[in-house]
């Protein structure tokens, strides 16, 4: 007995060895490349990024289109799904059909969904308010047509979260409790449902942020330039500099995930402690 | 609410009707909770999801039907007849290559990435390190999202034609190139492998000590126990998860756009390509044609992934 679990101990360590190998060096290798020159170690690919032409115009359209496609979706799934869990089983059933439909599209085959709609507007409809909303929708400053795609990619992961989360709380049984405390609707959904869906709420925001800050199909075939185009724009003139970015990039996937992870577990110590 | 027992009676009994009293004022609110439901105050508040879901999916997914059958505006003849040309044409040729091709680095990469996946997560589920559980968890978390550009720049500049470990090793004196089928293989196995160690980690948790140790106590070898016991329990996870892994290399582009260009024929990329009007004049409802080629195999996948999911759902509560 002994001998079988030291030698499942042997091929665990095995098989995590060499997964981790797999996975760190590529990493490893990456930071290697982008701070290796002729001259020795230089870490120019890093400091030069801030001065680098449009690093921070497509940083901060990225930051904008984020924060509204986080805000559009959470506006749109929270009432829904907590109306849902109030309301009939077949409500549920048909939200669940609407938000994994998405999956059954790549976002290529969405994109091309979107332009085919787009040039419907300057055919037919010349100055008509429908026109107006098409050039508004593709306005280069804030292309609100990505945030629909945005809105779209991540309607089924942020779906998942929500649900999970609305799973763990009785929502009937706190909406009624609140609502026989005298508390009005929009008080009981706000301070009695809300703050129990704090975690689910936070996954959801951030699976959506770290889908939009590298999504590139969309943005790059309707002609925007986010950061994930300039770092491919970049990418054909300054190999390093895009090796860089890449790093950067899962450094602050990786914080944003740890900080999610360990906020989720203080909140759960202190649930147990009450 | 009730006051120290008092020996007088009556005011007890007051007390007793009073509480009664509440007891028969709570049913106010309930009611006319239920008949908001009734009214279909529920389904008010989704009006706005599905208004959006209407235009915002309803449009592109219609556009793309009656695209796909109709003759492109820059066609010499028949522009804006129906015609089934574009689906003609998206399924022949170097089109035809693409969606081929497709599928197969899909399929292969999903069955690699299962077979390699499934003992990560084993390992990692039977582990006494709580902390290394999870950390992998985390990691994993991590590199499932880490598709597109950066993970096809930190494979560049590591097995790349100038790549470290490339340099290294020589590696291309020995026939390697990262700008190829094999080397995408590998590519999308970074994001693909941690996908089905999330995807299976909570089948894995739903296996019993006790069902190992019935197997045990009857004499079974560990290879027994997996061949007549675990991996029958454990197979709609697993092809669940098989499924979810092609639907998602089907779907990536940016990996393969940025690292490959158009060495490896892709129909991504053959959408990209026709949508940017790199493509015969009188095609431009070819991308519509082609989005919906993809659609319709994904939508097979998908018919294929997800009464799975509910069944391998049914296995974990």
């Amino acid at each position: 007995m002994a001998q079988l679990i030291s030698r499942l101990r042997v091929w665990r360590g095995l098989v995590l060895l060499l997964a981790g190998v797999y996975f760190l060096v590529p990493m490893g290798a990456s930071v290697w490349f982008s701070v290796d020159t002729n001259h020795g170690i230089d870490f120019a690919a890093y400091t030069g990024l801030l001065s680098a032409p449009g690093f921070l115009d497509s940083l901060v359209l990225t930051l904008e289109l984020a924060a509204v496609t986080v805000a559009v979706l959470l506006l749109l799934l929270v009432p829904a799904l907590i109306a849902a869990r109030l309301g009939s089983a077949r409500l549920r059933a048909v939200l669940e059909v609407v938000c994994t439909l998405p999956l059954v599209v790549p976002p290529v085959a969405l994109t091309a969904g979107l332009i085919g709609v787009l040039r419907w507007g300057p055919d037919y409809l010349m100055d008509t308010p429908l026109f107006q909303t098409f050039v508004f929708v593709q306005d280069p400053k804030f292309p609100l047509v990505l945030v629909i795609a945005y809105v779209l990619m991540s309607l089924p992961l942020a779906y998942r979260a929500l649900d999970a989360g609305l799973r763990a709380v009785d929502v009937r049984t706190l909406v009624e409790a609140a609502r026989n405390c005298g508390a009005s609707w929009p008080r009981a959904v706000l301070t009695v449902v809300l703050p129990n869906l704090r975690g689910a709420l936070l996954n959801a925001s951030f699976l959506t942020l770290a889908l939009v800050l590298g999504e590139f199909t969309a943005s790059s075939i309707l002609g925007y330039q986010p950061f994930a185009v300039w770092i491919y724009t970049v990418g054909n003139s300054q190999g390093q500099m895009s090796v860089a970015v890449s790093v950067l990039s899962l450094l602050i996937t990786w914080v944003l995930l740890l900080l999610l992870s360990t906020a989720g577990r203080e909140r759960r110590r202190n649930t147990t402690t009450h | 609410m009730t006051t120290a027992p008092t020996p007088v009676p009556t005011p007890a009994a007051t007390d007793l009707s009073g509480g009664a009293g509440v007891l028969t004022a709570t049913p106010v609110p309930r009611k006319r909770v239920r008949s908001l439901r009734r009214l279909g105050g529920s389904w008010l508040a989704t009006v706005p999801l599905l208004l959006f879901f209407l235009v915002g999916f309803g449009l592109p997914a219609v556009a793309i039907v009656i695209g796909a059958f109709t003759a492109s505006s820059d066609a010499e003849t028949g522009a804006g007849e129906f015609t089934t040309a574009n689906l003609t044409d998206s399924v022949q040729g170097a089109y035809q290559t693409a969606l081929w091709s497709s599928v197969k680095l899909s399929a292969l990469t999903a069955l690699i990435a299962t077979l390699i996946g499934l003992p990560i997560a084993q390992a990692v589920v039977t582990s006494r390190f709580r902390a290394l559980r999870e950390a992998v968890l985390t990691a994993s978390g991590v590199l499932a999202n880490f598709g597109g550009l950066p993970l096809a720049f930190a494979f560049v500049a590591t097995l790349g034609n100038a790549g470290e470990i490339t340099e290294m090793f020589d590696l291309t004196d020995h026939g390697w190139s990262l700008y190829s089928f094999t080397g995408l293989t590998v590519v999308y196995l970074y994001f693909l492998v941690p996908l089905m160690v999330l995807t299976v980690t909570p089948a894995l948790d739903g296996l019993r000590v006790q069902w190992r140790e019935a197997a045990q106590n009857n004499r079974a070898t560990g290879f027994q126990y997996w061949r007549h016991v675990a991996l029958p329990i454990l197979f709609p996870s697993l092809l669940g998860g098989f499924v979810l892994l092609f639907g998602s290399a089907f779907a990536a582009y940016a990996t393969a756009a940025a690292m490959v260009g158009a060495t490896v024929p892709l129909i991504s990329r053959s959408i990209a390509d026709a949508l940017s009007g790199n493509v015969l004049v009188g095609q431009g409802n070819l991308a519509l044609a082609l989005s919906l080629d993809m659609i319709l195999v994904a939508v097979l996948v998908m018919a294929v992934y997800l009464p799975l999911q509910r069944r391998s759902a049914r296995w974990l509560s």
